[in-house]
This record gives C-alpha cells, structure tokens and sequence, in this order.
C-alpha cells in the first residue's frame, strides 16, 4: 500500500467518524453555506460541529502549512481529500473569502506576524473577511480606484467608498484598495491594507438584487483609522497583491462551476419531466442540451485540476486562472439556465416552504452575477488574449 | 497522478514531433495525395516509426515493442494530429495490437513483432453503416465445418486496402466475435476509400468467407471484451489526435492574427477576434485536459476509464471543430485555398470525430451512464 492509499484509507475512516449526517448531500439552499465569524450563523447544529472538526484538522484549508493552522497536505494528499469528500456529497466545511482568497496573498506577501495573526482564524472560520475592490468608478478598470489613505505617521486615515462588496453587512474584517499616493501612475499608488469592520467611520448598505437577496453592500469609510502594521506588501505597490489576490478569486469563482452543480440536472428533470419507456428523460432536447453541458463540466473540472497541477509544477502562467474563471463562471450561468428549464413551473416559486424560500430561482439570478464580479467575462477574454496568446494592442 | 506530461512523456512528445517535422511534414500529405499515391501512406515512414520505437509504443517488450501506456501512445497520436501524417498507426499499433496484445494466440501474437517493426499493417473493422454503433454490429458469423462462415459488410476499416491482416468483429450465436482474416481469403473484398482528408479507409464485404476455429481472437462470444478497452483506447488517442490538430490549427491562426494587417493594423488588435481567439484557446484547454485524464485513466486501470474516453472524444471532437472553423474564418479567403494548411485541418478533423464515435454518440453515453 503506498502512502497515498493509506491517506486515503484514513481520511475515509476520518470523515465517516466526522462528518455529521446533515452536511452530507447537496445543500437545500443558501442557508446551508458555512461562513463562520464572530456572528456565525449556521443552518443545523451538524454545519456547527463540521466546521469545528475540520477547522481543527486544517482541512479547510488543506494545503496551508501547519504553523499557519492549514492542513500542511501535499498537493496528490489534497486532491485525495477532494475526491474522499465528494464520495460522501460532504458539503463544504467553510466558504471563506479568508482562504480563497486573503490566505494566498497572505502567504506569499505577507510579514511572519500576519501570517501567524491572521491565517489561524481563517483556517478555522472566526473572522468573517470581506474584499474592498470595487467602487462606483472604478469596476472593470479597477486600478482607477480613488479612495484615499493620508499618511498619519503611524496610522493612515482612510476615506471613501466601495460598491459590491460581498457580504460587508455580515464580514468582520476588510482586505482593501486604497490609494496611498495620489500623484503616481494609477497602478502604483495603491495600497493593500487589513482592518476591522468594526473601526469607527466604516458604515455598510446592503443592495437588493434581481434575486431579491443583499449579498453585496455600498460600503462608505469616513475617516477611519488603520494601522500601519496592516499594509500588506510594499507601500504602492498594492497592486501587484492586489492582482495575485484576483487570480486565486477567479479561480475560486471559476469553480462554482464545479461547486455550484449541487443536485445533479438530470435528477431533477427526470422527477418534473419523466422518462420514457426506455428510461431517457422524456424530452429529447433539453436531455441533450443536459448531456452536452455534463461533458463541458467534466472537462472544466479537469481543466481546473489540470491548472492546479501545472501551478504547483510551475509550468502555469497566472493567467489560466482567467480561463477557469471566464469558462466556470458562464458554465455556472448555463448550469442554472438549464436548472430552470428542468425545474419548470416548480423552478418558478418565489417564496414558501415548499421551494425553500423560492431558492431555484434566486439561485439562478445569483448566478449572473458570476461573469460580472471578480473581473466580467469581457475582461478575462482581454486578459487571455494580451498575457495568453499575446495578441497584439490587446 | 498529477494531470500533466512526466518529463520522460514530455521526451517522447519532443522526438515525436520532432520526427515527424523531419520526415512527414504537411508536403507529405500534400505529396501522396497529388501522386494519387497507391497505398495512401508512406511504408518507409512507417518502418521509421518502427525503429523510432512508436509503432511498438504499446507492444509488450516481450514481443519488440516499448510496453509503454496509453498517455505515450496518446501523445505519438497527438504530434500526428499536428503533422497530419497518413499512417497505420491508429489501425495498427493501437487498436489491432491491442486486441491482439490481450487476447491473441500466440500465433496470433506474431503479428505483434512486426506490428512493432514497422512491417505489418493491419486493421479492425467494426464499423458498419454510416455511423460508429458497436452494438449494433450485424456481420455474421455461423458455425461451418471446424470454423466460421462470415458475411457482412464492413467500413472505414483504417487502411484497410493495404492490411496484411484483417480483425473483424462479426455476431456469433455467442455473441460478438472477433476473427484475425487475412485480407485474401476467398470471400473478402477490399474496397479503397480514399477520404475527404487524403487518408485512407476501406469498405471491406465478406461473402460466405470460411475462416478455421483458430481465427477466432479470445473467446467465441467474447468480442466486447476485447473491443471494449480497445475502444476506449482508440477514443482516447483519437481525442489526442483532434487536440493536436485543433491546437495547430490555432497556432496557425494566431500567427496570422500577428501579422496580416487590414485598415492599417493588425488583425490581431481587434477585440472581436481577440474574443474568438480567447474563448477557442480555453476550449482547447478542456479538450487538452479531458483527454490527458481519459488516458491516465486507462493506464490506471480505473472504473470510469471508459466513460473518460467518451468525455475527452466529445470534448476534444468539439473543441477541434471549433479551431477548423475559426482557423478558415479568421484566414479569410485564403483560408478557403488548397495552398493554404487550414482548410486541411478542417478536413482531417471531420474524419476524426467520425473515428469511433462523434461528439453525440459519446454526449449520448455518458446521458446514459448518468441514468438520464
């Protein structure tokens, strides 16, 4: 047995042991997501426990060194893990803008002291991070943000303000763009600092969406004070961080394409459509447009483990996580697209028991927004094109 | 197994490509198609292949070959999907040794050798109407004397007109069958079919030809048996041959979109190719990675390697389409000349996602395996 087989074989015994009944299968909706923080809110006592189990273990954030509370697993460990995991339909322990995304800048740019703060609480879901990128001017051409950070000596005083900031309502602390010189060239004025939500100055506002839900917030800072030991990196040279950081949110927001697949199409067209004699979905069309998009998921998540392999092997450009990104997130969108087809008059509920608080269709509205935030589709295709293929003028 | 080349995968690929650079450019495509060359293919290329040691790639030592797996076989089929070369390689050093190779006598395992060497061309005919159905396979095969009696009628036999050895799978009161049939045997009828790509099939009829018992490859009624891995083992390295076709195809492309210029700048800089070029680029990347996996799968031993075969071929069979398509589009008129590479492209893809199963076939089984 080598080493692998016998991770394997732990691990199994591992999750049946932990893995409490009400995480296993697909999430009945939204309400199930683990997102931890102070304020943590969980849908059963179970999503509590499995947080707590595999925040222990560093198994939220497998492939984090163990001094920094990850689970310190090889790459070939991880992807054992994934594969054990999905055996079970074990939901994910914790969704975490802390490891998706803070985590990785962390570990390449940050100092020892805010590896060693900061990344623990993340690995086990206490603080809830939120991301300010984005502002009303400054969306797809991000470097043009203008919030300002003036240099108090040993604290800035930060004012401005974010647009679609995911769960800022709800987050615990900020990872933010401020613009710390003025006079530079857009890309090298900003910075990339830490701090909590709870420093006075800092309000939010939730937005309604299309879904009728406020996931993202206007978030307004009024001379709000943030310690300089919070600069992640080099003073101005935020955006080297901040575009590392966007790699790895493309990728994660890529892989909702694989995440978000939930409840397989298929199941849920087969109760609301029947088969025929022959035990195909008794709709021939929407079966093959089904297959067709199964196939395109399957690639994806071997493109996907594809470009995980080729980063660890260093033969990747960063650039491939604007293909997982561009690709995942219009899969995700025809997922949903086809999901309402399947679900019919049932995917149309909008409120009540019955449809969980119409979740099908709010769902499917959610996922529009996945080729928009993170970088839209149009600007992953420019950033293929130009770092990619190297077209020219692109 | 981590989803890319080993190093020594990574040599092989280079020899490949670069042997088949040396000997087998485009022009020899070009060559034996202009010639109407009689066998389609070069024999001295193949022979090449032979001491390169691709043709035996698979082959055990034991019988000459490399006994190496399907990602090596897969990444030989790949370079020929970039140089188009003509050759049995499909028919021969994979499919057939692959019968052969786990099922054959040992008489039949002679053939092995020279599969290996270069020397042998031989071939598997299962096909039998216009589409790729296995199951549906209606040659028969009655009980005559010691032997069989087969008839039926058999197409897109790879390089059939030139086999030294026929593999045909033909229906047994015990079920599909496979029967080793030297090509001039009283009864058979090879046909030549010279494809819309320059390369070669054959139609091959079998009238009330009398084959003895040990014709028979493996078991009587043990034919999907052995066609299955076979199968899934042509798929794969099929996907492999699309992927590399469509990614030169591409790099064709792009090369173009640096250099032709229209109202005074480069094609290139405009975003409605740029998107074109990004999207087809990903697609290929799928296609790349899906067919990697199916391979690894295959050389694993795993469960779902079948079904990763049925997802790479679709994929790959796709994503190659795409790149034909946008590869004349974006060339625009000159792209529609026999001069120029891509409209070759485009017709050697058609045939390749004809090969064992198009993109609805291997969409329609995998629908199928999920239970839908």
């Amino acid at each position: 047995m080598t080493d692998l087989d016998a991770f394997r074989t732990e691990t199994r015994a591992w999750l049946e042991e932990n893995c409490p009944p009400e995480v296993r299968g697909p999430m009945a909706s939204e309400a199930d997501t683990i997102w931890g923080g102070r304020d943590a809110v969980f849908a059963t006592p179970g999503h509590r426990l499995w947080l707590e189990r595999m925040g222990a273990r560093g198994w939220t954030a497998p492939e984090w060194p163990r001094e920094y509370g990850g689970g310190g697993l090889s790459r070939e460990e991880a992807k054992v893990l994934a594969s054990e995991l999905r055996r079970i339909k074990a939901q994910p322990a914790l969704a975490s803008f802390g490891v998706w995304m803070l985590g990785p800048a962390l570990l390449a740019f940050g100092t020892e002291e805010q590896k060693k703060r900061f990344l623990p609480e993340i690995v086990r879901g206490e603080i809830r991070w939120c991301q300010g990128y984005s502002e009303p001017g400054a969306g797809s051409d991000l470097a043009s943000i203008q919030t300002k950070a003036e240099d108090r000596g040993d604290h800035w005083i930060v004012n401005g303000q974010k647009i679609w900031t995911s769960y800022a309502d709800k987050a615990d602390w900020i990872f933010c763009l401020v613009r710390t010189d003025p006079e530079a060239p857009k890309h090298l004025g900003i910075s990339f600092v830490l701090f909590d939500m709870k420093t006075p100055g800092v309000t939010t506002r939730p937005i309604t969406l299309i879904s009728g839900k406020s996931p993202f917030c206007e978030t307004f800072f009024d001379d709000v004070r943030v310690e300089k030991e919070n600069l992640v990196g080099t003073l101005n040279r935020g955006w080297d961080v901040a575009k590392y950081l966007l790699a790895h949110e493309r990728t994660m927001i890529g892989a909702m394409g694989e995440v978000g697949a939930g409840r397989p199409l298929h199941q849920t067209a087969l109760e609301t459509i029947g088969a025929d004699a022959e035990g195909r979905l008794d709709d021939p069309m929407l079966r093959a447009r089904i297959a067709e998009l199964e196939i395109d998921a399957a690639a994806f998540r071997l493109a996907m483990e594809r470009a995980g392999d080729q980063m660890k092997a260093k033969q990747a450009h960063p650039a491939i996580a604007s293909m997982l990104k561009y690709y995942g997130s219009e899969l995700n969108k025809r997922r949903h697209e086809l999901r309402m087809a399947a679900g019919g008059i049932d995917a149309l509920e909008w409120e009540g028991e019955r449809s969980h608080g119409g979740a099908a269709a709010r769902d499917w509205l959610r996922t529009k927004a996945n080729s928009i935030e993170g970088g839209t589709s149009e600007i992953q295709l420019n950033i293929i094109a130009k770092h990619l293929l190297q077209l020219p003028g692109a | 197994m981590p989803l890319i080349l080993t190093e020594e995968q990574t040599m092989l690929q280079d020899a490949a490509d670069g042997f088949l650079a040396e000997h087998a450019p485009l022009d020899h495509l070009r060559k034996l198609r202009d010639d109407r060359d009689p066998d389609g293919l070069s024999r001295d290329l193949w022979r090449g292949f032979g001491e390169m040691g691709f043709a035996g790639v698979l082959i055990p030592e034991a019988h000459g070959g490399l006994g190496l797996g399907a990602v090596e076989a897969g990444v030989i089929a790949e370079s020929l999907g970039r140089s188009l070369t003509p050759s049995p390689f499909m028919g021969s050093a994979i499919l057939s040794a692959k019968v052969l190779s786990d099922g054959g006598s040992e008489v039949q395992q002679a053939w092995l050798p020279r599969i290996a060497a270069g020397e042998a061309v031989l071939s598997l005919a299962i096909d039998e109407g216009a589409k790729h159905a296995p199951s549906r396979i209606t040659a028969r095969a009655e009980r005559s004397g010691n032997g069989f009696r087969l008839n039926g009628a058999k197409a897109l036999v790879l390089d059939g007109h030139i086999a030294d050895a026929l593999i045909v799978a033909a229906r047994a009161e015990e079920g599909i069958t496979l029967f080793l049939v030297d090509p001039k045997t009283d009864g058979v009828a090879v046909e030549r079919t010279v494809m819309v790509d320059a390369h070669n099939a054959a139609r091959v009829t079998l009238t009330d030809v009398e084959v003895d018992a040990d014709a028979v490859i493996g078991a009587v009624g043990g034919g999907e048996a052995l066609l299955n891995p076979a199968l899934a083992l042509g798929r794969a390295c099929a996907a492999s041959t699309l992927t590399g076709a469509g990614d030169q195809a591409f790099k064709i492309t792009l090369e173009y979109l640096r250099t032709r210029k229209q109202f005074g700048r480069l094609i290139g800089e405009f975003q409605a190719l740029q998107h074109r070029a990004a999207h087809l680029y990903t697609e290929l990347a799928l296609a790349r990675a899906a067919t990697l996996a199916a391979l690894q799968a295959i050389d694993a031993g795993r469960d779902d390697a079948d079904l990763a075969a049925s997802v790479a071929k679709a994929k790959a069979g796709r994503a190659a389409e795409l790149a034909v398509q946008e590869a004349v589009q974006m060339h625009g008129g000159v792209g529609m000349t026999d001069a120029f590479d891509v409209g070759l492209y485009m017709k050697r893809v058609r045939v390749l996602n004809e090969l064992l199963g198009d993109a609805q076939f291997h969409t329609e089984r995998l629908a199928r395996s999920q239970g839908f």
